[in-house]
């Protein structure tokens, strides 16, 4: 992997999306050695995703938000940090020691500090028949639209809740895509409930923009409210979808493609596997890294930005990579502008407004995090819920005992599609929380790794053992 | 006060099976468990179950346990998905041969007939991906692996339907003894027997060394690697003579890799750190072992938190200082394999004060030479 320039670097970030860009842009300005590597091609993480190679120039398709991404890509470039595209960070352990894969060989790099910036990755929505081809996460189709301009044209329904559900609806719609009919999951009354924490949303761009874009997708669209069971059918494929609302009406709908929704949740994989501590959040129903202001976890010298930090959006994203990328300048002792931590702190907090509306309004509802019966829970062992249950029943006490009755997680995704929906059914039939049940212990190697890049690794140079932290 | 015939402290496949063999004896008994079982070393080893290259000491021992272990699903009702193709050590050198020779030469001697040695043909007819560079090897035809995390919990839940009292999360506090009774403090409660077993694995030294008896033991934490699946190419198990390497081949494709390469292990906060550059060596001895593996991915890696003597034998038997304290630990990343045994043995020596088994090499005795 000779790429690299180094070895050893001052900051290493993790995920080039608003966080990591933010992140490596301020560290490199004010001179720190910066190496940012990326999973994906180009830079933008998954609201950018293509931002510099997309089909799609017609501004007015993706929206001034996703164009916003321009001025902090310049940023970057004119910062001087490293930046590898379609590098794979497979490892990072307590001493802050990188394992990252490119082209097919793979390095050992020193950090003093790290910045992880790893986003989130959408929730499991683990419906009956969510495994058949012909359904897919929003997440995926949201992928193939911005990347390759590629939208639905069979018979479409979309389901579920939060900012982007109608935020894709939108931008299929405006490129002539189609959709007939769009499940809302939000449960009844949760508007009202959501409603006194209003006024701190009022306050943000995103409620105007929000409602031009409801007004819009709701003027094009059929949409069936406050619906409580989802079902998909099909042998070998999808061919109807079936559903029920708060108010017993049934309805179903030929269709080929199911679009599922559930919100997003940090992608804790990473940061986990370090060893970081984790904590249940109540509100957003996922685990969250315990971090301190600065966003340093509780492994030194490593922080997370971004939403794997908690669900915020591109804008709390792009100040917490600031505020990080601060605070690790100045703890690295570097003479870093005075004001660039306070700066980004402060930007921080009018980022955060209006956060807790939008967690509330779209907090999932349960029927559709914990799943009964025949529905498949792990995909990659075809778990279905009620063997855990049974599992449950003859002594498996939590994520990690299961996988001795029925490997859920060991499978290729590494728990990235289940974990959460293991927690919360195991917690649920014993009883008790999510924080007492706990998560699958995650070890690197967090992205597979080819053998041969693991024996063929670069002995450890002489600088690499020189580093002081 | 909470009165039993027998306390155990550790609930990995060692305590577990004591305990399951003493309620068929007919004993009360305890088992204390500060995580759950097979939390550590008894869940997240290689599986392997294995006669092969033990050393003599232990030979008994383990012979006796393969016995239990093909007849696994009558005694505890789960087959522990015990798949058995034999185990193969691999030579990689005429000296490797050499010694290979020499060492079936000395079985044979004393009477064990488990091992036998193969030519290079012999091994390649049984390995046809291995590598041009093997000169030989030895096989043990009934071993194989299982399946460790479903094979202890399933003596776990064994043990608890014939009635014995199996605490999980529960940290027992150091065991004291007093007017002929052992005490131990557990979860607020207290209890107390004539017998005490020390089955701790890694945290067995701090207990031995507070009862005054201190044993060489180190935690150490070996590191094993598995891969995505791939066509089956290989039945049985291969280690090697002069490297450190573990090496098969699931049911379902994917591959485990492991030996004993060791990461760092903390025995206070149950945590284990990877050193990549020793998953290095086992990446690159089995690149050079089968080519055909480096093109294969590595899924998922991980180690375990093992008690490890100098010697690398276990302690298996009475202690030569306390009344009525029994050691079954120290077993050196090789103990999986002689669960079923040792927890026989071990509830005989508790209830009868003997047992037919020679575990005479893994006395305590051994430490006190000096």
């Amino acid at each position: 992997m000779s790429v690299l320039h180094s070895d050893s670097y001052d900051l290493v970030v993790v995920g080039a999306g608003p966080a990591g860009i933010a992140a490596a842009a301020a560290a490199a300005a004010a001179g720190a050695s910066t190496l940012l590597l990326d999973e994906n091609a180009g830079p933008g993480g998954q609201v950018w995703r293509g931002l510099t190679t997309t089909p799609l120039t017609n501004r007015e398709m993706l929206g001034k938000d996703y164009w916003d991404g321009e001025a902090e890509l310049g940023k970057l470039r004119a910062s001087g940090a490293e930046v590898i595209h379609r590098a794979t960070v497979w490892s990072i352990d307590p001493s802050l020691q990188v394992g990252v894969s490119h082209g097919g060989s793979s390095r050992i790099v020193q950090a003093r500090k790290i910045v992880v910036a790893t986003g989130a990755m959408e929730r499991p929505f683990p419906i009956p028949g969510w495994t058949l081809p012909g359904v897919m996460t929003a997440g995926a189709a949201q992928t193939m639209l911005k990347s390759s301009g590629l939208v639905p044209s069979e018979p479409t329904v979309i389901a579920g809740q939060g900012p982007l559900f109608w935020l894709l609806a939108g931008q299929i719609l405006r490129m002539g895509g189609r959709i007939d009919v769009m499940l809302d999951t939000t449960p009844k009354g949760q508007l009202a409930a959501a409603l006194p924490k209003a006024f701190g949303f009022l306050t943000t761009p995103y409620f105007r923009k929000g409602l031009k874009m409801l007004a819009e997708v709701r003027s094009k669209v059929r949409i069936v409210k406050h619906v409580t069971r989802i079902e998909a059918h099909g042998e070998g494929q999808l061919d109807r979808v079936t559903w029920e609302t708060a108010g017993g009406k049934r309805g179903e709908m030929a269709s080929r493609l199911l679009l599922l929704h559930q919100g997003v949740v940090p992608n804790v994989n990473l940061a986990m596997s370090v060893g970081a501590a984790h904590d249940w959040d109540k509100q957003q129903l996922c685990w969250r890294p315990r971090l301190d202001e600065d966003g340093q976890s509780t492994v030194p010298g490593l922080y997370i930005a971004g939403d794997g930090a908690g669900i915020g959006g591109v804008g709390v994203a792009l100040a917490r990579g600031r505020v990080a990328a601060h605070a690790a300048l100045t703890a690295m002792g570097r003479k870093a502008p005075a004001s660039g931590l306070s700066a980004a702190r402060a930007e921080l907090a009018k980022a955060n407004r209006g956060r807790e509306f939008l967690d509330l309004l779209y907090k999932p509802a349960e029927q559709f995090r914990i799943p009964e019966g025949d529905t498949i829970v792990c995909r990659c062992e075809e778990v279905r819920a009620r063997d855990i249950l049974s599992a449950v029943e003859i002594g498996a006490s939590g994520p990690n005992q299961l996988k001795a009755y029925l490997r859920t997680g060991m499978g290729p995704c590494q728990g990235r599609l289940c974990g959460l929906t293991v927690t919360e059914l195991m917690a649920k039939a014993r009883g008790t929380t999510p924080e007492q049940i706990g998560y699958y212990r995650l070890r690197a190697p967090v992205k597979p790794l080819m053998l041969s890049e693991l024996a063929d690794l670069p002995q450890e140079p002489a600088a690499v053992k020189a580093v002081v932290r | 006060m909470i009165l039993r015939d027998v306390l155990i402290i550790g609930g990995g496949i060692h305590g577990c099976a004591t305990a399951l063999n003493l309620r068929h004896a007919g004993a009360t008994v305890t088992l204390f468990e500060k995580d759950y079982a097979g939390r550590h070393a008894s869940g997240v080893n290689a599986g392997g179950v294995r006669m092969l290259s033990r050393h003599v000491a232990e030979i008994p021992l383990s012979l006796r346990s393969m016995a239990i272990w093909e007849r696994i699903g009558d005694l505890i009702d789960d087959d522990c998905a015990l798949d058995c193709h034999g185990q193969v050590l691999v030579a990689e050198s005429a000296a490797d041969f050499e010694t290979c020779k020499a060492r079936v030469a000395e079985l044979n001697r004393l009477g064990f007939t488990h091992e036998e040695l193969l030519s290079a043909a012999e091994v390649r007819r049984i390995l046809p991906a291995v590598a041009e560079t093997c000169t030989g090897g030895i096989i043990s035809r009934r071993d194989g692996a299982a399946q460790p995390a479903r094979a202890t919990t399933a003596y776990r839940r064994k043990a608890a339907s014939l009635g014995a009292d199996i605490r999980e999360g529960v940290a027992a506090g150091l065991p004291r003894f007093q007017n002929g009774l052992w005490h131990v403090d557990a979860g607020g409660e207290s209890f107390a027997a004539p017998k005490l077993v020390i089955a701790a694995g890694a945290w067995s030294g701090r207990i031995a060394a507070h009862l005054g008896e201190p044993i060489p033991l180190v935690p150490v934490a070996p590191m094993l690697m598995i891969t995505s699946r791939v066509p089956r190419f290989i039945d049985p198990v291969v280690i090697l003579r002069s490297r450190i390497l573990s090496f098969k081949q699931f049911p379902n494709g994917t591959l485990l890799i492991g030996g004993g390469h060791l990461g760092q292990a903390d025995i206070d906060t149950n945590s284990t750190v990877l050193d990549w550059r020793k998953l290095q060596i086992s990446a690159r001895t089995v690149s050079e072992l089968f080519p055909v593996m480096r093109s294969a991915t590595i899924v998922r890696a991980w180690a375990g938190i093992e008690g490890k003597l100098t010697d690398d034998l276990p302690v298996v038997g009475p202690s030569l200082r306390h009344k009525g304290l029994f050691y079954q630990c120290g077993f050196s990343l090789h103990g999986f394999q002689l669960g079923p045994a040792a927890g026989a043995a071990v509830a005989e020596l508790v209830t009868e004060g003997r047992t037919p088994v020679d575990i005479s090499g893994l006395s305590m005795a051994r430490f006190n030479a000096a």
